[in-house]
């Protein structure tokens, strides 16, 4: 317990650190594209592939489970949207995310300490918490919610895919359920929660791997913790946002 | 001028220095030598600020490093270059950026001159032919020439080395060494350089310190270390049966010598 909030603590510290004014803008702002290309963009196909699959299983998977003459064919339709939108685009996508980007940032700064390369950053006198970190968060929060909206388009394709080429109803029912009762505000949940994710991801995972003391054993070791607690505090921060957003 | 007094360090209740006391001199390469675990890579990291000491004091040119505030310790940072055990090159960049990097940081200058800068520093260290390359593609020793021009790229006045030649061959290790003995003395830089390396000490040793088990036991320059009668220094030095061999050979000359200096 002691040990926790330590942890929380050295946590605050560095994040004061790290929202500390920039030296150089320019430089920072080279870094941040270059963490978009590498956290954002490289995570597009993957984005895509799952989304596209898992819209094509949930509508197979509700159009099998609630088949039966009272209902209408097209809650299909509706059912899938209202999935993808609250929970599956935003808080299940992050997850997703959590284990590939968060491994990746843990294991990037975890070999950059080990290998001394942030204390050579220290000795030129830059803020090295605030200059690998801040990018990294900034490019996260840019790039995830709009990866929130490729997977729910991805989504949605799929859940067609599985009429066009599956063949489970009549594409033109499907459509009519997924525009019944649409509520505009949903997509602004989902949108809303992967911010917070983004934030989650970016900076738990930074705290592991820029704390990372010792070899290459430890530099391990902080992508697996970094993974599995951004994805506690996701799946904790999903719990609090929709009670917050829609209750 | 660096100076040092009364500086202790310890770690968890284990005292790693104790009460050091050294002046590093300009323009000079100032050796740390001990064995292996004695504390030299914490006394440079003390020196450097990467560890705070528990106490004592740390002057750099008469300005006190422990008591300044963040923008003096950081405008004192940008006068240091360090050299690391492993090199430490920023493995996403390629050689060139690597060597511009401090100056795309803290220069002003246009990128036009910002490049010239590092490329002449690259060839101050032989190396321009793999400006392009990546960390992970050159050599280890290529490496340490690349971390040396990254050094000195914002023309630094302190040069701090954690053994410059760890892990590499004696003739690579004397490329190194003369490297940083000729920078030292072409830009009046203040470098220190930790190091266990006995042909080193005899070769750029101009000022050295020695350290057993975090207490400073000897200081002098090459030319006087054969004579020390420290008996740690000498069972570190001797530690190699080399040295021991020149040691005797030095000893009988100096007895023939001192015999017919007597005898004439
Ligand atoms: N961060 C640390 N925490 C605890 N103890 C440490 C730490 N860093 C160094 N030490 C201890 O301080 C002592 C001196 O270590 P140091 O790295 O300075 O040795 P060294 O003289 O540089 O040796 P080498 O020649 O092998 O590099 C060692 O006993 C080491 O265990
Ligand atoms: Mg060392």
């Amino acid at each position: 317990m002691l040990k926790a909030l330590a942890s929380v603590g050295r946590y605050v510290s560095l994040m004061w650190r790290v929202f500390a004014r920039p030296e150089r803008y320019g430089m920072y702002f080279k870094q941040y594209l270059k963490e978009l290309q590498q956290l954002g963009v490289n995570s597009i196909g993957i984005v895509l592939l799952i989304s596209l699959f898992i819209g094509a299983v949930i509508t197979i998977q509700i159009k099998l489970n609630i088949e039966s003459p009272w209902m209408p064919k097209w809650t299909v339709g509706y059912v899938t949207r209202e999935i993808l939108l609250l929970e599956f685009s935003s808080a299940i996508m992050c997850l997703i995310l959590a284990g590939k980007i968060g491994s990746n940032i843990a294991s990037e700064l975890g070999t950059m300490r080990v290998t001394q390369q942030i204390d050579a950053l220290e000795i030129m006198g830059i803020n090295s918490a605030s200059y690998l970190i801040l990018p990294k968060i900034g490019a996260l929060m840019t790039m995830i919610p709009v990866l929130v909206i490729f997977s729910i388009f991805a989504g949605i394709i799929g859940a067609f895919a599985s009429c066009w080429f599956i063949g489970i109803m009549p594409a033109t029912v499907l459509e009519y359920g997924l525009q019944y009762m649409f509520v505009e505000w949903y997509v602004w949940c989902g949108f809303i929660k992967s911010f917070f994710f983004a934030f989650i991801i970016a900076s738990v995972s930074s705290y592991f791997g820029y704390t990372v003391d010792g070899g290459s054993i430890e530099v391990g070791k902080a992508s697996t913790d970094a993974v599995v607690l951004s994805s506690v505090l996701i799946l904790f921060a999903d719990l609090v946002l929709t009670q917050l957003l829609m209750g | 001028m660096i100076e040092v007094s009364h500086l202790y360090k310890s770690f968890d209740g284990v005292d790693v220095l104790t009460d050091i006391n050294a002046k590093f001199y300009d323009g000079k390469t100032n050796l740390i030598i001990g064995q292996s675990g004695s504390g030299k890579t914490v006394l440079v990291k003390c020196l450097v600020g990467l560890l705070m000491p528990e106490r004592g004091e740390l002057m750099y040119d008469n300005r006190d490093f422990l008591k300044m505030d963040k923008r003096e310790k950081k405008r004192l940072r940008t006068e240091m270059g360090m050299l690391f055990q492993s090199a430490a090159l920023f493995d996403s960049m390629t050689v060139l950026e690597n060597v511009m990097f401090p100056l795309d940081m803290f220069s002003d200058k246009t990128y036009r001159e910002r490049a010239r800068r590092a490329m002449f520093c690259l060839d101050r260290v032989n190396l321009t032919a793999a400006k392009s390359k990546y960390p992970s593609e050159i050599s280890g020793g290529m490496q340490k020439r690349v971390a040396i021009a990254r050094a000195i790229a914002l023309n630094p006045k302190y040069l701090f080395c954690d053994e410059p030649n760890s892990g590499l061959d004696p003739k690579t290790s004397l490329v190194i060494d003369e490297l940083i003995h000729g920078i030292t003395h072409e830009y009046g830089i203040t470098t220190i350089i930790n190091t266990h390396d006995m042909n080193s000490v005899m070769g750029i040793g101009e000022n050295i310190v020695f350290i057993h088990k975090g207490v400073k036991e000897w200081e002098g320059t090459s030319k006087d270390i054969f004579a020390a009668q420290n008996e740690k220094l000498v069972d570190f030095i001797f530690a190699s049966d080399l040295f021991k061999k020149v040691r005797d050979v030095e000893m009988r000359e100096a007895a023939s010598g001192g015999a017919a200096a007597r005898r004439g």
